[in-house]
């Protein structure tokens, strides 16, 4: 039988404000533990919630940029259960009536068509503080540093249908929030994070297969690795005459699968309420059409731009636009080559793209500037240098911090355009091969590669490639 | 010469900015009649002597500098409900027998910047859960008209201490009733002000929409005092609402001729002591003789009140005390030996009975399948009985009633019955439902024991409350009767 895969995804994202969802406490990363928890974030008696203004601001942004129903009132509620890094005993989240409902979000599948999927909703709440079980013997050690950090959790449609799909999907909302600047996508960090639910069903069925929710997938490896090890499993159940059970699973990155953390039944009854503490969020019209006007040129409406404009492709427009810093240094570049825009994208997507990650650094940290990789990209253009010799120029740049022409000049690798130059040596050539020229002119038509090698080896490739092509042609020709 | 413990609140300060007495004379008055009448009352948890006359000194300071408030050097009492930072805050619990909070709660922070002395803090129900301060883990609190009756509850230890004369106003909270039923049970006067006008901040919370901090007096003018002090908005508690705070004291005096006073028909209909219904239209009638128009009024929702609190302040109880887990601060039990037996001991043993069934009828209305049922429910039956106060506020100015279905009961009469215990708020919750600001004043005496009468506002109608309260007592003296041992 043939299985179809049905999952859809939880997205946590870390709001980037300066200070909590309802305290003033700070939200960097990193600290003492428990330095950054005030007496809100300890749930000291007597202490009230004030919601965050910059977190409703960032929620309404990423509302708006995935097409989705900004809400003009939403509720914040309480989630309520025991765990000691959880101080009030509840969680403040949004339940019923989330501030942001029904968007949408393409993605790019591998046979190059494209796929929407929805967006459910996406709420304001508050995460938990950590607790540490390993460093204290028979003890377990609380941090709250992070409670009260603020989080939207962004929930998909069960619309993807491979892990593949979903690994698109969760990089397609990682770029939209660091666009957004709402996240710094950190996810070693734990600031964007995921849950995904998986389920099995057979090829044509309507009716969807019992879930399973995979906890806390932090990094694009694991979502994929878990989720297959997920399927797999679910599969080799059913056809083994078993029923997935409705359970909450954790992926172990070291083994490589997926074990039962709790069933439905041990599930908690969370006792969702509206939170007395917190007033409705009420959001008028002209709020939200203010956050509209300070959003950037989305990554679809810039890869659009890109198609449309020069010419590219859908997947290279989608590498380009995956940050919005990648599309600023390419846009740079073009800036100063006009008409140029399909080599330049083959140069910040080839060569440069290949040194950042052979370097593990961000483009912003790039060691060849846009305006050296014009430079560098003008001599080509130019035909100052052939392309091959160009990768050669590139990885000088790139060691030695230097601008194009200061290498071109420093290893003469300037290429040779002179007729007169490039006739001297197809003559010297042509002399010192005869009888691979008198079987060319028999008739071994294949024999042209040979001589435009031989032409190649003897200028140490500066020769400009379409002249000896042309000049070869007339020569050989007799 | 007049005892210093028989002067009002704004006899006092007048005394004080005079220089008649000092502040440290004053603080040492009460803290003495504390340390001498206070164990037969039990209405002090704890006392801040030496806070206080320190407090007090520095008062003398800016009394003699000529830069003092109106309140600077008045000593009072804080509801053990309000954290103080430095002095144990118990809430009349176990659990937070060994709590001493790190900040001031708002109300508190307030009272002091306006240069109140605080002497100490006052029993309470355990957690403001109660309605005749039997539920206190520091014992009963003894009424001062009858040691053998209640004060009523929950601030009944505040009631108790300003009834005795042991402090001149203390501070209240009125989830239910808890500033008014004990007030009509002390022969005091207890404001409980509209939802949100004074901040929640550090104010352990019981219900949390239907929580809000108020006053108990010996009169009006001193309610309207105290409450000025006490009151604004406040950008930590996002219920308090920014609305400008009146000049209670400036409208105290407005002839109420013209006024249209409502007669709470369902008040009068159930379950009201005759002779106590008497007592209050008798007070009616002085009101009529003002020149007020008496109107009678139904609110047709609001027999609905007390099913519909013991919905809405459970619900809202379990999730609040949940953070008293044992972990961070407050009761923890001895060597537990995982987690589920560090919750299950720390809390049972830092809990109360009633306490316990309050959350257990809050987890319970909360539940999966029981939601829709009682607490989506109450909420709607809440809006109705708000509705029902909005449309008679259209037709009346402020609307009249008894305070308490009978006057203060034996102890030990109604603890094993929860529910009996529970009607005692029949009168007093649809105010806390609506928001609405209501008070409870002095209007007789039923047997030697006090009866209130209770004034009902519309929203932020402190100021014409405070005015009806006033008028009605410069033509009454019940509020100036002292319980014989206490004078």
């Amino acid at each position: 039988m043939s299985w179809e895969t049905v999952i859809g995804l939880e997205i946590h994202a870390q709001l980037a404000t300066k200070t909590k969802i309802f305290s003033s406490a700070p939200t960097a990363y990193g600290a003492a533990p428990n330095a950054q928890a005030n007496l809100v974030d300890l749930a000291y008696p007597g202490v009230l919630p004030v919601l965050n203004q910059e977190a409703v601001r960032m929620a309404v942004k990423f509302g708006l940029a995935c097409g989705a129903t900004v809400s003009q009132r939403s509720i914040f509620a309480r989630k309520n259960y025991f765990y000691p890094d959880l101080p009030k005993g509840y969680q403040i989240s949004q339940y019923e009536k989330p501030i942001v409902e029904k968007g949408t979000m393409d993605i790019l599948l591998d046979d190059g068509s494209v796929k929407r999927v929805g967006i459910t909703r996406a709420h304001l709440e508050e995460d938990a503080g950590k607790s540490l079980h390993e460093e204290f013997e028979g003890l377990t050690g609380i941090d709250l540093n992070r409670a009260g950090t603020p989080l939207l959790e962004i929930v998909s449609e069960p619309d993807m249908r491979s892990a593949k799909e979903a690994v698109s999907y969760m990089k397609k909302i990682h770029t939209l929030v660091r666009y957004l600047e709402i996240c710094d996508g950190n996810m070693q960090e734990g600031s964007f994070r995921c849950d995904a639910n998986v389920s099995v069903r057979p090829a044509g069925q309507e009716k969807f297969g019992t879930r399973c929710e995979i906890k806390n997938l932090n990094s694009f490896r694991y979502i994929e690795k878990a989720i297959n090890y997920e399927v797999a499993r679910q599969i080799e159940i059913i056809e083994g005459g078993g029923k997935i059970r409705q359970e909450t699973r954790l992926f172990d990155p070291d083994k490589g699968e997926t074990r039962a953390l709790r069933s439905k039944e041990e599930a908690n009854d969370y006792r969702y309420f509206p939170d007395p503490d917190l007033l409705p969020v009420v959001l008028d019209a002209s709020f939200i059409e203010s956050v509209r006007s300070t959003l950037p040129e989305l990554p679809d409406e810039k890869a659009a731009r890109y198609m449309q404009k020069f010419g590219l492709s859908a997947y290279d427009a989608g590498v380009l636009t995956a940050s919005r810093e990648m599309g600023d240094y390419y846009e740079s570049v073009i800036a100063k080559l006009p008409g140029n825009e399909k080599l330049a994208a083959n140069w910040v997507m080839g060569e440069l793209s290949a040194a950042l990650n052979k370097d593990a650094i961000e483009v912003t940290q790039s060691r060849i500037d846009a305006t050296r990789l014009a430079g560098l990209l003008a001599r080509i253009v130019d035909a100052t240098i052939s392309g091959k010799i160009a990768k050669e120029v590139f990885e000088k740049m790139w060691a030695e911090g230097l601008d194009a022409d200061a290498v071109i000049e420093a290893t003469g690798g300037k290429q040779i355009t002179d007729a007169g130059a490039i006739e001297k040596v197809i003559d010297e050539v042509m002399a010192a091969n005869p009888k691979q020229l008198a079987d060319y002119r028999s008739g071994k038509d294949k024999l042209f590669g040979f001589f435009v090698g031989q032409v190649m080896k003897v200028t140490a490739g500066k020769a400009n490639p379409a002249q000896v092509n042309d000049l070869l042609k007339k020569k050989l020709a007799g | 010469m007049t005892e210093l413990h028989h002067l009002t609140l704004a006899q006092l300060a007048a005394g004080l900015q005079k220089r008649q007495f000092s502040s440290v004379e004053l603080t040492r008055h009460f803290l003495d009649r504390i340390e001498r009448l206070n164990p037969a009352l039990n209405a002090m948890i704890t006392v801040s002597g030496e806070q206080a006359l320190a407090a007090a000194a520095a008062a003398d300071k800016k009394l003699g500098a000529g830069n003092a408030g109106a309140l600077t050097g008045m000593p009072i009492v804080h509801k053990d409900i309000f954290c103080t930072d430095g002095v144990r805050t118990t809430c009349g619990s176990r659990m937070l027998s060994n709590f001493v909070a790190p900040y001031d709660a708002t109300v508190v922070a307030k009272l002091s910047q306006a240069g109140v002395i605080a002497l100490g803090k006052t029993n309470m129900d355990e957690f403001a859960m109660g309605s005749s301060n039997e539920t206190s883990f520091y014992g009963p609190v003894k009424n001062p008209w009858d040691l053998t009756k209640v004060p009523g509850g929950s601030s009944g230890g505040s009631a108790a201490a300003v009834a005795a004369r042991l402090a001149p106003a203390a501070t209240g909270t009125d989830t239910g009733g808890s500033i008014r039923q004990p007030a009509a049970l002390t022969s005091l006067t207890g404001i409980k002000p509209t939802y949100g006008r004074v901040s929640r901040y550090g104010m352990i919370a019981f219900a949390s929409s239907l929580d809000q901090a108020g006053t108990l007096t010996y009169t009006a003018q001193d309610a309207a005092l105290l409450l000025h002090a006490m009151a604004g908005f406040d950008p930590r508690d996002s219920t308090s609402v920014d609305v400008p705070v009146a000049d209670y004291s400036a409208t105290l005096e407005q002839p109420l001729a013209g006024i249209k006073i409502g007669l709470l028909k369902e008040f009068f209909e159930r379950g009201l002591d005759e002779a106590n219904a008497k007592l209050v239209r008798d007070a009616l009638k002085i009101y009529e003789s003002l020149g007020a128009k008496l109107i009678d009024v139904s609110l047709p929702n609001l027999p609905l009140s007390v099913p519909t609190y013991y919905v809405v302040a459970p619900a809202e109880c379990s999730s609040n005390l949940s953070r008293f887990d044992g972990v961070r601060f407050g009761h923890r039990c001895e060597n537990p030996v995982d987690l589920m037996d560090l919750y299950k001991r720390s809390r049972g043993e830092g809990f109360g009975a009633e306490v316990k069934r309050r959350i257990m009828t809050g987890t319970y209305v909360l539940s999966a399948g029981y939601y829709d049922a009682y607490y989506l429910r109450a909420q709607k039956v809440r809006r109705l009985i708000t509705d029902d106060f909005a449309r008679a506020f259209a037709g009346v100015d402020v609307l009249m009633g008894p305070t308490s279905p009978t006057p203060a009961f034996d102890i030990g009469a109604k603890v094993d019955d929860p529910v009996t215990m529970y009607l005692n708020d029949i009168y007093t919750i649809g105010a806390n439902l609506a928001g609405l600001p209501a008070m409870s004043i002095p209007c007789g005496f039923l047997g030697g024991l006090p009866v209130g009468l209770q004034i009902i506002g519309p929203h932020f109608a402190e100021a014409k409350l405070l005015n009806v309260a006033h008028v009605f007592q410069r033509e009454t003296d019940w509020h100036e009767r002292i319980p014989e041992a206490y004078r």
